[in-house]
């Protein structure tokens, strides 16, 4: 080979598509392909989600799933392979980390893979970069338009009902289920939508928070600061999903919908019983 | 007073020197009389055509009701950030279009097309997507240049509920691209070089100008009234469309929030990327064409393919 060859071989070698190719397996493309996600002629959907970023972050999110939280999924067959669905699952970890695992879960389930949309705080999309991709990965902020919306063009939603009451709460409150809000139980109803309920444990480990700085997080505009490790720590996750829960009719007062709130309460936390009890090692 | 003998009836098209009137007009100028106005100049027309330079908001206009028997009204004719100043602006499209409204009523007009903008929903970081033609308007909480686009919609829908005799049609286009098209998004993606803010690639919609040109074709001869978004069913990151446009591009510094606005200001970006538009460049406005597109039975007919390959092919012979 001619040196000119070297060269000319030297400059095809794009690191970037190397890495890409490296990340985004052909088992990551085929189960993409299986994934019923209609999007446009660029791969977009309405809310930004594009699948070859949603393929990237599968490949750089699978490490963290199986090596670093080497995370284990129960009843993921419960997960209807296509059709709406409301996945409602209790929150914790500081970090909404429990929100990327599941995600992940559902997007590889064996038993028929989905793109599963994450409601997000309201100020992510003032945040360069990060606001993009979390709309490119296929979360959207937690507007009832937009889930209304997914509902209705059969799309699988992860909703956090306790949202930073949950992530943010300490570790002294582990595995006990904040206030949830009702709002998922009002879409549930009006779009017919079954509920997979979800018992996340492990995550409440990864970031044990021993207090809230609460003055540095109103300086910082965020719901909360926690005062513990810098980083998760490699505590073992497991996910629990349950049957789907499915509620007919539409609710007469605010206390219906309650009652139908605390049957999905009383399913996720029967759900992290179990995992709390089958659960042989935190790390 | 040479009143039309024909039993066609009359069409007035307003902004006839813009490239969508003229496409409208194309399509409408063998079965009705067409009279086209525009305030810029006397617009060149086929035999037939008789053409005004007027100003709306003007006495002088009267005298077209007065000599032409109008039946329908296409107001397209908008006058942009960057021909003029503000006053002169809020003029011609708010006092402008009001008057127009007045002389329908006045003259029996039975039918009028409202051209709008999907600007009037405002760029906010809390904006839901798929926005129906029922969310807030709220640009005008986004800046003070946007207020005549929003008071012109809010002037057209008072007369709308207020006086159904005039079958008003407002439609909503989202982005509108294409041959000879001069709006600021036009004239953005004609451009070599093209500033993108650090960070943000807000998802977009586009449309080709000969597609709306049939969407408002159809709204007229249906008279279906009511306020409709005209948007496709696919959509495309701004960053991505700027490549695929054959643009490079020139990131601009984001945060704070005020210095991309200053950065427009003093380097006089005021007709392709207005410090009043910046917030478009960085939060998404995606509408839902749903309701449009099921009232009317339109499908846009050029993909965002044949859209962005103009613009493209337009600077290769540059």
């Amino acid at each position: 080979m001619s040196t000119v060859d070297i060269f000319k071989q030297l400059a095809s070698v794009n690191p970037g598509e190397a890495l890409y190719r490296r990340l985004v397996t052909p088992e990551i493309e085929a189960l993409f392909a299986r994934i019923p996600k209609p999007v446009g002629s660029f791969g977009y959907d309405p809310w930004g989600y594009n699948e070859n970023a949603a393929k990237l972050a599968v490949g750089i999110f699978r490490w963290l799933y199986e090596h670093y939280f080497r995370v284990t999924a129960h009843g993921l067959e419960h997960v209807p392979p296509q059709g709406r669905v409301l996945i409602v699952p209790n929150h914790s970890g500081q970090l909404p980390l429990d929100g990327v695992l599941i995600g992940y879960a559902l997007a590889t389930n064996p038993h028929g893979p989905r793109a599963a949309r994450a409601m997000i705080e309201r100020f992510f999309p003032t945040v360069p970069w990060l606001g993009n991709w979390l709309n490119a990965v296929g979360a959207v902020i937690g507007d009832p338009l937009n889930c209304s919306k997914m509902l209705e063009q059969e799309e699988a939603i992860i909703v956090f009902p306790e949202g930073v009451r949950g992530s943010g709460k300490l570790y002294k409150q582990r595995y006990q289920l904040q206030r949830f809000g009702n709002g998922f139980m009002h879409l549930a109803l009006q779009h017919r939508a079954p509920i997979v309920p979800v018992g996340v444990v492990g995550c409440e480990e990864t970031m044990p928070s021993f207090a809230n700085i609460a003055p540095l997080a109103r300086l910082l505009g965020l719901p909360y600061v926690p005062l513990g490790p810098l980083l998760p720590l490699p505590a073992r996750v497991y996910l629990y999903f349950g049957e789907p829960m499915v509620f007919e009719g539409s609710a007469k007062s605010e206390e219906e919908v309650n009652a139908r709130v605390e049957q999905v309460k009383e399913r996720i936390r029967e759900l992290i019983a179990r995992g709390l009890k089958e659960r042989q090692q935190i790390f | 007073m040479p009143r039309s003998v024909s039993h066609k009836k009359t069409v007035l098209v307003t902004g006839a020197a813009g490239s969508l009137a003229q496409r409208v007009i194309a399509r409408l100028h063998d079965r009705y009389d067409i009279v086209a106005v525009d305030f810029r100049r006397k617009v060149e027309t086929d035999a037939g055509i008789p053409s005004y330079k007027v100003d709306t908001y003007k006495r002088g206009f009267e005298d077209i009701f007065r000599n032409h028997r109008i039946d329908a009204v296409i107001h397209i004719g908008r006058m942009f950030a960057h021909e003029s100043d503000r006053q002169r602006r809020y003029n011609a499209n708010v006092l402008g279009t009001k008057k127009l409204l007045e002389l329908c009523r006045k003259y029996g007009v039975g039918q009028v097309i409202i051209h709008s903008t999907y600007f009037v929903y405002g760029a906010s970081a809390y904006n839901p997507a798929l926005l129906d033609e029922d969310a807030p308007l709220k640009a005008s909480e986004v800046t003070q240049d946007l207020v005549d686009s929003v008071e012109l919609e809010s002037l057209a829908q008072i007369y709308l509920w207020k006086y159904p005799e005039l079958h008003i049609t407002i439609l909503r286009p989202c982005n509108v691209l294409g041959p000879g098209v001069r709006n600021t998004m036009s004239l953005l993606l004609s451009r070599p070089v093209v500033p993108v803010l650090i960070g943000f690639s807000p998802l977009m919609q586009f449309l080709h100008v000969d597609d709306m040109a049939d969407a408002m074709v159809l709204a007229f001869e249906h008279n279906r009234p009511g306020i409709y978004n005209v948007a496709p069913d696919d959509w495309v990151a701004y960053q991505v469309a700027v490549q695929q446009c054959g643009c490079r591009r020139l990131p601009v510094p984001s945060i704070p929030p005020v210095l991309p606005k200053l950065i427009s200001n003093a380097l006089n970006w005021n007709a392709f990327f207005p410090p009043y538009l910046i917030n478009y460049f960085k939060y998404p406005v995606i509408i839902d064409g749903r309701h449009f597109r099921e009232t009317f039975g339109w499908r846009p007919r050029r993909n965002l393919n044949d859209i962005f390959s103009y613009y493209r092919k337009a600077k290769l012979l540059a």
